[in-house]
């Protein structure tokens, strides 16, 4: 079964690669691929929940050291999010490419598809090495995508897509990882972590901040600037790259190592966490400003993310169990809320080709359900209920108050009011503005209206679930107590 | 049959050179060529599946036994590394035929092939042979068909390559004699066996400290050791273009090979490491090697002369695994001469391949091929994410060993070292490939296609390999693990 | 000590004298000369070696007791064809330099070599700052 969850979207990539000359048969095989996948995972709750690991061992390169998949339950809302969002994210792109009639849709739904299966695999990694292997595997993959266009705008992004993502990945990731194996000899991921007892405080902090930046797909700044930088992409690619894949692909791994390489207690014991901690403090913060003098959509929505993304870490390194659950959250209610704020930023530039901030006086009226939905997102964003985003804010200012961490509440605090500065204005200027005069007479000759169905019922769907999020708070927090067997 | 594997493996492309010259049809001479060293192939192949796990196979030339008859050794080490000759060797002469054709004159063909052959079966000669005398002589026979091979390169610099590499090759082969001539004066035995019961016994006399002295230099000018490598980067980059292939891949892995053989086996772990210090000396030049030659490798305009470099550095890798001294360091020595002999074989083939078609290896000429030339460059790519090591392919698994082998020494500023030093072939695989990518073609190539069959099949071949055994690794890291422990005297 | 052992006074005399040519000569026919002179000296070593004081030639006959090691002998003889064979080739290189050169020095030939570099680079460089 778990060679079926990692090679059914490879199979389905192929099968893909295959269809390159009858789009329709190609894109229901996107779709079926993804729908399957979704299903297989689902298949895995009731072996988690009743406390089993399943494990399989791929191949052993190294000796002793193989590459090792295991389903614990992390990885398993990691990987149920991403091949959740990933049905919805192929109904979008399915609309927009076609909507823009975009070129070589055949590479970009293969590599697609191969992109969803590193994520799986880094939801599914059992050990550190394996974990590496597929984060590398996301990183290359995705590059075609962010380099679809293929102008020199593109490349000159692709390029610093890849240059950091490689970088600090070989240069930080790697090493750490290795040092880890010297120091343990093993790399697995265990419940209360590996390194507990091998190592003092210095060397354990040095390690976890080589880990966190090493994460370049977290975007600690300064390695943050590869998100705008590949902000050159498809708006379904940006959601791939923001919401599903492999930003939170990046936390995901800070996430897992803190839990099950260093372990919760060892972290909060020796305080391995506080340079990584204040470092995301500082980007959240730095990055809600960034995101306010910003007048191109995707830009602002991109640096929105970095502050986003620096929420898990905090809640990772508070290490405690509030912290954590409220990160593990933030992973998924994010990624709801993001997806659906980078599909109406799509849906926009579909219908009207718009792209700056300033364009949009008045096109809520045109496209209500659109802006709609970039309402509910923005809320769950700035994590207001009745919004899913509600409850991920509450756990971390809780794991924060636990942790005595005042300063840090207040910086959280402060970038939820930016949050609030740089969203809901966007969407005020849709709903109260009126539309420009040049463009009033040309919106009445060819009328501006709402992108096709195959964009809109996504965001729509993205959007109820922001709000479903919410009511099932409760139900997520149960299952995330897993994690803490004793507590 | 079987147990004659030893004696084929060595004669099949031995007798096949002399045959080949005389075959006047170019066409001829290349299947006679390729069938020999495919054959050689298998039998090395054959002589793998006979050691595996450890054995050894001793056979005495012509019924001779030692110390009067020449005898045959072969070992797990030995039989890998015969594999990656024969097999490395049969792929690139695969491709060859198509990338002589328009170069050089037809009667010429059946020379080059012969001067190929004579260089095969004496690369395995040194491998198999248990005689430190006829280390020499194949050695020799191997520099002098590796210098014809490169004289035929496209351009006059290959001369001057050629000559500088005669010049200093038979220096560090005389050298190698010496140090023979005094082994043999102290112990009065040319098998490598007994001379490794006998001279242990000597390790204070001041005849046997020379001869390592000799040996070391000798052999080091082979492989080309920081900063004995002078020779290389321009034999490398002038040779004609698909015979670097098989030079990068074997050559300088051999003389590795020999390296090894002489400080574990001959000499002995411990009058080599405990009383001479060859660490001491090893690790800082193969760290300056791989530093420096990377950062050349970095601002190369020619793609060819850029692997050259390359190949520099990552000798350095091998060198330094050797000299760490631990289990892992070793086993990373020993995969990457694999690994990397796999990777670079590939690697040059492809620039071959691009050559071929747009006849110039600088870099603005390469511009925009990976478009013209989409599958020569894909298999380029995935070979040079190989070589950066990236996982799931061969450079991975070796440089992780390696890595480890630095970190169990508790080294961890060399460990550092090493992970810049692969964002610096990051850095100049990543240039290539940007520029046959992303820089607009050149008018002048607009009509450039893809290469035939004959020299991409190979080329994929390398490819596909690189990626195997970087999942696979029983041959490789499998082998080179109980080799390493072996030469360690570490039993598991 | 100088007499009992000139043999090998005079190989080190020959080695030395043999690499400096190889490294102070530029002239590329010279070079292999010198080569020449290092490996003979090589050679004189080994024989050296092989000689037994008051010996006389290994056959096989009665009242024959003392004889050279012949092995030595034997193996100079094989590293002799290689010297041969390498410096026919050397030199048969040194030949088609004359022909692509007009010249067999070494200096010249680099001068003529860097200039070719020189375009190379210069030719680049115009292109990278052409696009």
């Amino acid at each position: 079964m778990l060679i079926a969850a990692l090679g059914l979207p490879l199979l389905g990539g192929v099968l893909v690669s295959m269809q390159s000359q009858s789009p329709n048969t190609r894109d229901i095989c996107s779709l079926v691929t993804a729908v399957l996948l979704f299903l297989l995972v689902l298949g895995f709750y009731p072996s988690v929940l009743a406390g089993n690991n399943p494990t399989l061992v791929l191949a052993e390169p190294i000796a002793g050291l193989g590459l090792k998949l295991t389903v614990e339950p992390l990885g398993l809302l990691f990987a149920t999010v991403a091949s959740g969002l990933w049905i919805l994210t192929t109904i979008y792109g399915v609309g927009y490419m076609r909507g823009n009639s975009e070129s070589n849709q055949t590479r970009f739904f293969f590599c697609f598809a191969i992109s969803i299966a590193a994520a799986i695999g880094i939801a599914f990694a059992g050990n550190l090495l394996t974990l590496f292997v597929f984060y590398e595997m996301l990183t290359l993959a995705t590059y075609p995508l962010v380099t679809h266009k293929g102008n020199a705008d593109a490349r000159r992004g692709g390029r610093t897509y890849l240059g950091i993502l490689l970088v600090t990945s070989i240069g930080f990731f790697l090493f750490a990882t290795l040092w880890t194996y010297a120091i343990t000899g093993t790399l697995d991921f265990r419940e209360g972590g590996i390194l507990s007892g091998h190592v003092g405080p210095g060397t354990a902090m040095i390690l976890l901040t080589m880990f966190a930046f090493g994460t370049g797909k977290a975007a600690l700044m300064p390695f943050h600037r590869w998100l705008p930088a590949a902000m050159v992409a498809p708006t379904p690619v940006s959601a791939l790259l923001h919401a599903v894949a492999v930003v939170k692909a990046g936390v995901f791994t800070i996430l897992k190592i803190s839990v099950y390489i260093f372990g919760v207690d060892f972290i909060a014991e020796t305080g391995a966490g506080t340079i990584v901690m204040w470092a995301a403090a500082f980007t959240l913060t730095a990055a809600s400003f960034v995101a306010l003098t910003k007048d191109n959509l995707k830009a602002r929505l991109a640096y929105s993310t970095v502050g986003q993304l620096s929420y898990v870490i905090v809640g990772a390194m508070l290490a405690n169990a509030a912290g954590i659950i409220g990160a593990t959250m933030q992973i998924a209610m994010h990624a709801m809320g993001k997806i659906t704020l980078f599909f109406c930023a799509g849906a926009i530039y579909v219908a009207t080709h718009k792209t700056e901030i300033s364009q949009l006086d008045g096109l809520g009226h045109k496209m209500p359900f659109t802006f709609a939905a970039f309402f509910i997102g923005s809320l769950s964003i700035i994590g207001l209920p009745p919004m899913g985003g509600a409850w991920s804010k509450w756990f971390l200012l809780m794991g924060s108050a636990d942790a005595g961490q005042w300063v840090l509440i207040g910086l959280l605090l402060l970038s939820s009011l930016l949050n609030i500065a740089y969203l809901l204005p966007i969407v005020g200027r849709g709903f109260f503005r009126p539309l420009p005069a040049d463009d009033a007479a040309h919106a009445s000759a060819n009328t501006i209206q709402e992108a096709p169905l195959n964009c809109v019922v996504p965001l729509c769907v993205t959007a109820t679930g922001c709000v479903a999020l919410f009511a099932f708070g409760g139900a997520i927090y149960d299952y995330l107590l897993l994690l803490f067997p004793k507590t | 049959m079987i147990e004659q594997l030893p004696a084929i493996v060595l004669l099949l492309p031995l007798l096949a050179a002399p045959i080949c010259s005389m075959i006047h049809n170019g066409d001829y001479a290349w299947y006679l060529a390729a069938a020999s060293c495919w054959l050689a192939a298998a039998a090395a192949v054959g002589l793998m599946a006979q050691v595996w796990g450890g054995h050894t196979i001793s056979y005495h030339m012509g019924g001779w036994p030692p110390p009067w008859g020449i005898e045959l050794v072969i070992d797990e080490l030995s039989a890998l590394v015969v594999i990656l000759v024969t097999v490395f060797a049969a792929l690139v002469i695969s491709a060859l035929r198509e990338s002589l054709r328009p170069k050089m004159r037809k009667h010429r063909h059946s020379l080059y092939y012969a001067a190929y052959l004579l260089c095969v079966a004496s690369l395995i000669g040194i491998t198999v042979t248990g005689d430190a005398f006829n280390v020499f002589v194949f050695l020799e026979i191997s520099s002098l068909s590796t210098y014809a091979l490169i004289a035929r390169g496209r351009d006059r610099r290959a001369l001057i390559a050629s000559f500088r590499y005669l010049v200093m090759g038979t220096i560090g082969a005389t050298f190698i004699l010496i140090s023979i001539g005094f082994m043999y004066m102290v112990t009065g035995t040319l098998n490598m066996a007994d001379l490794a019961e006998r001279l242990p016994a000597l390790s204070d006399n001041r005849v046997v400290q020379a001869s390592f002295a000799f040996f070391t230099v000798g052999v080091a000018l082979k492989v080309a050791i920081f900063p004995l490598h002078l020779w290389l980067p321009n034999a490398y980059a002038y040779a004609p273009k698909a015979t670097t292939a098989f030079l990068a891949a074997t050559a300088t892995k051999v003389s590795l090979y020999v390296l090894i053989r002489f400080l574990f086996d001959v000499y002995g772990l411990e009058f080599s490491f405990q009383q001479m210090r060859i660490d001491l000396l090893l690790i800082p030049l193969s760290i300056a090697g791989i530093l420096i030659a990377s950062l050349t490798a970095i601002f190369q305009t020619d793609a060819k002369k850029l692997l050259a470099w390359s190949s520099v550095g990552q000798l350095g890798y091998m060198v330094l695994g050797v000299a760490l001294l631990n289990t892992a360091g070793l086993t990373a020595a020993i995969a990457h001469m694999f690994n990397h002999a796999m990777i670079k074989a590939g690697l040059f083939l492809a620039l071959a391949a691009m050559i071929y078609r747009v006849s110039s290896s600088r870099l603005d000429d390469l511009a925009g091929i990976g478009r013209q030339m989409p599958l020569t460059m894909a298999a380029f790519t995935v070979l040079g994410l190989g070589l950066i090591g990236v996982p799931l392919t061969a450079g991975f698994v070796s440089k992780w060993y390696l890595i480890s082998g630095a970190l169990d020494k508790g080294w961890v500023p060399l460990a550092a070292m090493l992970i810049g030093s692969s964002l610096m072939a990051l850095i100049y695989i990543g240039k290539i490939i940007d520029v046959a990518y992303f820089k607009p073609c050149k008018p002048e190539h607009a009509e450039v296609r893809e290469i035939s069959p004959t020299i991409l099949i190979p080329c994929w071949v390398f490819a596909l390999m690189s990626i195997y055994f970087g999942i696979d690794t029983r041959l490789t890291a499998g082998v080179a693990g109980r080799v390493a422990e072996s030469l360690l005297g570490i039993s598991s | 000590m100088f007499t009992a052992l000139f043999n090998y006074w005079v190989v080190i005399v020959l080695m030395m004298a043999g690499l400096y040519i190889v490294m102070a000569s530029g002239h590329l026919v010279k070079k292999i000369i010198g080569l020449n002179i290092f490996q003979t000296s090589v050679f004189i070593l080994f024989i050296s070696m092989g000689k037994v004081a008051g010996g006389t030639a290994p056959i096989l006959k009665d009242g024959i007791s003392v004889f050279s090691n012949p092995l030595p002998h034997v193996l100079i003889l094989t590293a002799i064809v290689v010297g041969v064979a390498t410096t026919a080739l050397g030199l048969a290189i040194a030949v088609r330099i004359y022909e692509e050169y007009g010249t067999v020095e070494e200096d010249d030939i680099a001068e003529m070599d860097n200039h070719d570099q020189d375009l190379d680079i210069a030719e680049y460089q115009r292109i990278e700052s052409g696009k």
